[in-house]
């Protein structure tokens, strides 16, 4: 089987076969990393724009690694270093970039919808690398991937997301796709970091962190900025921490054997303690790894690939 | 001279007729209404098969000049409001520069004459450079032609400003128009606070925004027995407070717009850029609780808030895209279509709410077909069907989410004064 759409927008539009496709994909590139030579051919001749309109370091990273070790050629075109500063459209920059003819556009905006405006009027793949607050399909993919390994399923998993979820393209993207494939999520957070609709999305709501964490398997902490403290959505970054930070006696509300994520760049101290970032439970790091491989996946898969030719 | 339009289904709700009559229009005025008129020297119309009705009047249109020109002008915008069924538009004040003193009003009103193919009634500023902060130079702008004032685009967030501007109105009869949100509230948003902001990670504004200061002007507007006016009316409960206002005596007006009452903020979910205007598109409750709104009476006018804006400016990511959409040459067909046939209201409804609640509010000779009445008449073919063609419009601008839309009903002649201005029969 094949990807529906040469873009990969957001996990609104993948259908669950879709996402098993590419969590099946990322299985055999997660193994090319391992290699002594950690490249495939796969892409060779490609080229990837690395388009990122926001700061990223993780995600661009884990992007162009994950280009490199295809073989495709890939550039970096970043906003500050660039004319998009200088008040020309994005529109405008993205017809320029696709002027050198690249097969694929990765955008990261800070505004929701930048990259589904750039596929209407773009002849590459557009891959969604970050949205403003909407979408970070990649990411949720590579958390789904991570969940998998470690628990052999997604389906029936219990995963509490706590944090800034208003904010959070990571905790839509996740909803998204755990709902998706049959795993019970409770979003948490303060009711003013919640949006009053987030129940309409399929998950459960609460406020209490406790609550959410009780029985969980999967246990996801978001990043909450100072910025959100100076907009007046909690009193200081102390009270955050004391009413929604993860601390080994919150953790072990969860279950036995569950799993600490954290998207990063993580506040340690604010909404995870060091003990628990650095704990046996977190698989932090093995999320980063995973990253690249489903990154990889996924640029395979909107070539055109399929399942079987993968990683060969 | 004489215009004489025979074998129409005349629909004049301000006088009750509805019925196959000919209507004699004289020296600028109607003269008669009534079977068999004799043409005696008249320029004769047969407009048999079509409907005849008072002008409509569109009481909210961003004409963009002057100082906007590439967006939309005078002369643009008057000729898009002809071919769209409008015999008369009234223009919000915010442009560059705003009109807030008779200078600006008289140049739009020359720019009219000279360029104009329908009549203009400039709103003015309720606020000195539309800041907020003090009372503009309203008696001066009614001498040169303003018919109401608005700081439109902004609302008027003073309170103590909105009981002066309801005061002091009242020498002149005019309403305030307030375009009604609490910006404090609105804080940045770009669309409705909703089901569907939720999913696109968009920020939203809630309803609560705009319900808040309706509420504050009627209760001004109760107390100093002044006229407020609600712009574009998107919300239940501000069309609740309106009900209950108009119930207890209070002069409260309102408008909604055509998208409102068509389009939710579902609309949005594509990152249409021209689905994104202020007020936002709102749920599906709201925009039911308009639609009864505009069958009880609750609601005195529909009114387009036509607001153009160039092609470039709208080919932006959502947030940073500007609000508003044009309306003048879609309104006619979309109320005939959506509200008509669909039996929301009756025609003679549509009729109050497009012709004769307009005219009341600017304290216009229109509205009406009784003789002694201005000779503005709007010619609709309640039957054909048009598709919704940006090549064809008159406006500069052709940002609308309606581009396509198949619609049953369509205006097909524009009277002015007596003059045909625009006949697409």
């Amino acid at each position: 089987m094949k990807l529906r759409s040469r873009h990969l927008l957001g996990i609104a539009s993948l259908e669950p076969d879709e996402i098993a496709l590419i969590l099946d994909t990322a299985e055999g590139f997660a193994e090319v990393s391992t290699r002594e030579i950690k490249k495939v051919p796969t892409l060779r001749g490609r080229t990837v724009v690395n388009f990122f309109v926001e700061p990223s370091t993780r995600t661009r990273s884990s992007f162009e690694l994950a280009e490199k070790r295809l073989s495709a050629d890939s550039l970096n075109f970043s906003a500050t270093a660039s004319s998009f500063v200088k008040g020309e459209t994005l529109l405008d920059t993205a017809r320029n970039l696709e002027a050198m003819a690249p097969d694929y556009i990765v955008l990261r905006h800070s505004e929701a919808g930048a990259p589904h405006f750039l596929a209407l009027h773009c002849r590459s793949s557009i891959v969604n690398a970050g949205d403003g607050a909407h979408e970070h399909p990649t990411q949720a993919l590579l958390d789904a991937f991570t969940m998998r390994q470690r628990k052999g399923r997604l389906a029936g998993l219990r995963v509490a997301i706590v944090g800034d979820i208003l904010h959070s393209r990571v905790a839509r993207s996740n909803v998204l796709l755990l709902t998706r494939v049959g795993a019970e999520v409770t979003v948490c957070g303060p009711p003013t970091l919640l949006p009053k609709e987030m129940a309409r999305l399929g998950c459960a709501v609460t406020h209490r962190i406790e609550e959410a964490i009780e029985g969980a398997d999967v246990v996801m902490m978001l990043r909450v900025q100072l910025e959100r403290m100076q907009s007046g959505f909690f009193p200081t970054l102390r009270e955050y921490a004391r009413l929604y930070g993860l601390d080994p006696r919150r953790l072990r509300l969860a279950a036995q054997d569950a799993i600490v994520m954290h998207p990063g760049p993580m506040n340690r101290g604010i909404e995870i303690m060091g003990e628990v970032a650095d704990g046996g439970s977190s698989v932090i790091l093995e999320q980063v790894t995973n990253g690249v491989a489903v990154r990889m996946a996924v640029l395979y898969l909107l070539a055109g690939g399929t399942e079987s030719e993968a990683a060969a | 001279m004489r215009l004489l339009l025979k074998n129409a289904r005349v629909v004049d709700p301000a006088s009750g007729v509805d019925g196959v009559l000919d209507v004699l229009l004289e020296d600028g005025l109607v003269s008669s209404v009534k079977p068999g008129i004799p043409a005696r020297g008249a320029q004769v119309e047969d407009l048999e098969g079509l409907v005849v009705c008072p002008g409509f009047i569109d009481l909210h249109v961003h004409l963009r000049e002057p100082g906007q020109e590439w967006k939309e002008t005078v002369a643009t915008g008057t000729r898009a409001a002809a071919a769209g069924g409008f015999t008369g538009i009234a223009c919000m004040p915010n442009t560059v520069p705003v009109n807030d003193s008779r200078s600006v009003t008289e140049h739009i009103l020359a720019q009219a004459r000279a360029h104009g193919t329908v009549p203009v009634y400039p709103i003015g500023c309720v606020s000195k450079g539309q800041r907020g902060e003090e009372l503009a130079e309203m008696g001066d702008m009614i001498e040169a032609g303003a018919k109401g004032f608005s700081d439109d685009g902004r609302c008027v967030g003073s309170s103590l400003l909105m009981r002066r501007a309801l005061e002091y109105t009242r020498i002149f009869g005019v309403p305030v128009i307030d375009h009604c949100e609490d910006s404090v509230l609105v804080d940045g948003g770009v669309m409705n606070e909703g089901e569907t902001a939720t999913r696109l990670g968009l920020k939203g504004w809630p309803g609560a925004a705009e319900d808040l200061i309706v509420e504050r002007d009627i209760l001004l507007a109760e107390y100093t027995e002044g006229h407020v006016h609600i712009a574009h009316m998107s919300t239940a409960r501000a069309a609740e407070s309106v009900r209950r206002a108009k119930k207890r005596g209070v002069r409260v007006t309102c408008e909604v717009t055509p998208h409102h009452l068509v389009l939710n903020d579902e609309a949005v979910s594509e990152f249409d850029t021209n689905a994104k205007m202020n007020p936002p598109l709102r749920a599906e409750a709201d925009r039911r609780a308009l639609l009864e709104a505009i069958a009880d009476r609750t609601v005195d006018a529909i009114a387009t808030d036509h607001a153009p804006h160039h092609r470039d400016e709208k080919s932006v990511e959502f947030c940073r895209a500007p609000f508003g959409i044009v309306g003048l040459e879609t309104a006619v067909s979309l109320c005939l279509d959506r509200l008509v046939h669909a039996g929301v209201i009756d025609l003679a409804r549509l009729v109050e709410l497009l012709a004769v609640g307009p005219a009341g509010i600017l304290r216009l000779n229109k509205g009406t077909l009784r003789p002694g009445a201005d000779a503005d008449v709007t010619v609709l073919d309640v039957h054909r069907e048009v598709r919704v063609d940006p090549a064809r419009f008159f406006s500069k601008s052709t940002n609308s989410p309606f581009l396509g839309w198949k619609l049953r009903g369509a205006p097909v002649a524009t009277v002015v004064a007596g003059r045909i201005v625009h006949d697409a029969r």
